[in-house]
């Protein structure tokens, strides 16, 4: 009977440890397959020149620019608003009926999937405010996109900074706003950077929201009403429209790459701050 | 003197604390105003139970595409749901320490790879695998089930394992107390008290398998048709909203924009689910 | 009414919650003298304090009326300017807490609130509390370090010394040594001592023994109610009320 039941023990765990090697692996086969077919082609000629032919000869640059420039400035965007949000939950009102409206809207928010947020980018910005297909319309969309991520990593830090610091700040003369400024946000740093590096790292590999909003131009933009094209949206064009088998492969290494750069950084940003924290 | 600023900052944040419900708000009605109409000049029902879709012939029927979009969902919650659960217990509950601290943020460092790429594996890998040993088009249900399982696959784990990590400790030291194996107590303790946790986790990753776009128009074929086996290539709502939107004018623009009204539903119910899953959990 | 007293209240309750917290409490404060505040754990002694500096305003469900006056300040008052009443009456708390900044920038956290900025008066400023807290010595070569590197003796002295930087008349200290070492415990007690000829020193204590060594004045607080208050001592030696004689000879605590 112990036989037995020991049996199933290592039978249901050889089971469960033989599906979660087969997820690592079928991921790591992604990367590794990607990269193989990808970083040979990736030189520096690659990242700097300019496209030509359509991006069936040339290089990726102004796709490079695209993907820093466009996450950058949703951010930017994003960024006070986020902030601002988590700021006025967490230290300017007791929870209540607002604060859990404004919770479920932001939790909405962030279930909506990009095409929808590609959609709404289009008909309101490119359209209905004019601006076409632009860096801004793209910036303003994909800064929507990410504000729950950005109002929830920010709450969360500023709630994990200790009472007692605002409680000294205040006695020693401080307002609600300067505690804050000076005491509790910079406190808030680490996970407010974490959530930024998040959004940055979802915009970089966005394409659908991108798409119907910053447009397809394969240029380096020269203002905010300049559409303009990332490294996903380049390596999809590239892919869909079969243009070149080998570039897609090269732009698909540049993107794959940022992304787990961006990605890493966050995570060990995260985890120094959790660290931090638990001193 | 410091109160005016003061009073300018509380109320700047308090403007600023609505931006998320705003940005929801104006979400909705743009993609509702757009798409609402269309559906009552042109009737809900013929909308969403025709199968035909001809946007020359002026026929707008979505029902093949609610159809992909639920088989293809389905074929992912069979595909990453399991290995998801799996992993989740495996890393939680069996593996030593190092192992799980290695894995756990590997898998999630791999979910951030972007769709497209996910869908360019499909195309390259997957589908000429699936034409030269199952038949058909390889571009099929079956690819895009296997590719967005793949792609859920970590938002299940990891939900999963939060899941997981909250039940106490005490429950399993119970079961162990009373002669229980490890594997008896987790599947007849553990699991059962995160379950509301688990069907959370697996209802978002249901709730990003029917909104992913990109990856599911580069495998699943994009033919308008009800299929009828896994090898059928079909096209989902989002890959019928994203292939045809550059392109399209007047009443085609607004049966895409219906269509984005009824996938906008299909994820609000889902996600809901979700959240009233969670809720229950916690308590 | 006593002339030098520099707090006085009258008839002031408090309510957490709807819980009664402080009752009827009516008591002077004489200016320059150290008053330890003592009684057991839950008799509302950190809540006298902070209604002080009105800090219990960051208390949700907190509510408190009578009169409390510091010089000529109505504190309880709704336009009182709470800003300027916490920079002349200031706390240092029991467990120490320095700000993630810099030794200096600590200590001149305050005064800068305050619009003080010009380079050379803060270096004064920060000298000169760091001297009357007993801290300079040790700290003076490293100004621009860290000071969550500083032991917890040396960081409660910075706490001191950081109150004592904004100039106020009345320093409130709720129960400062309490986990200190003997020695952090006697160089503190050392400042006290040194400090109450310039300042009005109100200080929590769990410790009878402390309060005995530095006190001029004691009040003895029982469950949220004043039971006696006087020179310390008379309410060592001979209190007048039983329960008070009982309290200093730790029949409870």
């Amino acid at each position: 009977m112990r036989v037995r039941r020991q049996l199933e023990q290592a039978v249901a765990v050889a089971a469960l440890g033989g599906a979660t090697l087969l997820a690592v692996v079928v991921l790591i086969f992604i990367l590794v397959f990607v990269l193989s077919k990808g970083l040979r082609i990736v030189t520096l000629d690659f990242l700097f020149q300019a496209p030509r032919d359509m991006g069936r000869a040339g290089g990726i640059f102004p796709a490079l620019v695209g993907s820093i420039i466009l996450p950058l400035a949703a951010v930017c965007i994003a960024l006070p608003a986020g902030v601002g949000t988590a700021v006025y939950l967490a230290e300017y009102t007791a929870e209540g009926r607002l604060t859990r409206l404004i919770r479920t809207g932001t939790d909405c928010l962030a279930g909506i999937p990009s095409i929808l947020f590609g959609l709404f980018g289009f008909i309101f910005f490119v359209t209905v405010m004019g601006m076409g297909w632009s860096l801004l319309a793209g910036a303003l969309t994909l800064a929507i996109m990410v504000l729950p991520t950005i109002i929830r990593t920010s709450e969360e830090a500023i709630r994990s900074v200790p009472r007692s610091y605002r409680e000294v700040s205040y006695s020693l003369g401080a307002t609600r706003w300067e505690t804050v400024w000076k005491v509790v946000l910079p406190s808030a740093l680490p996970g407010i950077v974490t959530g930024v590096m998040l959004s940055v790292g979802r915009c970089v590999g966005e394409t659908a929201a991108v798409i119907f909003t910053a447009g397809v131009a394969l240029r380096i933009p020269m203002s905010a009403f300049d559409s303009v094209r990332t490294l996903a949206v380049h390596f999809y064009i590239l892919a869909r429209e079969g243009i070149s088998m080998e570039n897609a492969y090269g732009t698909a290494a540049v993107l794959v790459l940022a992304v787990l750069l961006v990605n890493t950084v966050s995570y060990g940003l995260m985890h120094r701050f959790i660290a931090r924290r638990e001193r | 003197m410091k109160w005016s600023g003061e009073h300018a900052v509380a109320a700047v944040l308090r403007v600023i604390a609505f931006s998320s419900l705003a940005s929801l708000l104006l979400i909705t009605i743009f993609i509702f105003k757009e798409g609402v109409p269309f559906l009552f000049s042109h009737g809900a029902a013929h909308f969403l139970l025709s199968s035909r879709w001809d946007p020359m012939a002026g026929e707008f029927g979505v029902l093949a595409m609610i159809v992909a979009s639920l088989v293809v969902t389905f074929g992912a919650m069979v595909v990453g749901a399991p290995l998801g659960i799996a992993g989740a217990v495996f890393l939680n509950e069996f593996a030593p320490r190092w192992v799980a601290r290695v894995l756990k943020p590997a898998i999630e460092l791999l979910a951030g790879i972007p769709s497209v790429v996910f869908g360019f594996i499909g195309v390259m890998v997957l589908a000429p695998l699936i034409r030269n040993h199952l038949g058909g088009p390889g571009l099929s249900v079956l690819c895009a089930s296997v590719i967005l399982g793949v792609m859920i696959l970590p938002t299940v784990m990891s939900i999963s394992i939060d899941a997981l990590a909250s039940v106490p400790n005490s429950f399993r030291e119970g079961a162990l107390a009373l002669g229980a194996t490890r594997w008896q107590s987790v599947h007849m303790v553990v699991l059962k008290a995160a379950r509301s946790g688990i069907v959370a986790a697996v209802v978002l990753g249901l709730g990003r398998a029917v909104g992913e776009t990109m990856a599911v128009i580069m495998v699943a074929g994009n033919t308008v048709r009800i299929p009828i086996s896994i090898l059928d290539p079909v096209r989902t709502l989002t890959a019928n909203i994203a292939i045809e939107m550059g392109h399209a004018t007047g009443a085609h623009r607004d049966a895409l924009f219906a269509t984005g009204v009824v996938l906008f539903l299909i994820i609000m119910a889902l996600n809901g689910i979700a959240l009233g899953a969670m809720k229950r959990g916690a308590r | 009414m006593n002339r030098s007293a520099k707090i006085r209240i009258r008839n002031l309750n408090a309510d957490i919650g709807g819980a009664r917290v402080l009752k009827n409490i009516t008591l002077d404060v004489p200016a320059c003298s150290i008053t330890s505040v003592i009684g057991p754990a839950g008799s509302g002694k950190t809540v006298l304090l902070r209604t002080l500096n009105r800090l219990n305003d960051l208390l949700p469900g907190f509510s408190a009326s009578g009169e409390v006056r510091v010089d000529d300040i109505d504190v309880l008052s709704p336009e009182c300017d709470v800003v300027a009443l916490r920079r002349r009456v200031g706390m240092v708390f029991a467990l120490p807490v320095p700000l993630p900044l810099s030794i200096f920038d600590n200590l001149a956290y305050g005064p800068r609130l305050a619009g003080i900025r010009q380079r050379e008066r803060l270096y004064e400023i920060v000298e000169d509390s760091l001297k009357a807290a007993f801290l300079w010595e040790e700290v003076k070569d490293r100004l621009h370090t860290s000071a969550m590197r500083l032991s917890g003796g040396q960081q409660q002295r910075l706490c001191l010394a950081r109150v004592l930087a904004m100039a106020p008349d009345v320093v409130l200290l709720d129960e400062p040594c309490s986990g200190l070492d003997p020695i952090s415990t006697a160089r503190i007690e050392e400042a006290l001592t040194e400090l109450k000829s310039r300042y009005t020193i109100m200080l929590v204590t769990n410790n009878t023994k402390q309060a005995a060594r530095v006190s001029d004045t004691t009040v003895f607080l029982l469950m949220g109610e004043l039971v006696e208050t006087g020179p310390t001592d008379r309410i060592f030696i001979k209190p007048a009320d039983p329960r008070t004689d009982a309290y200093v000879m730790g029949k409870f605590g």
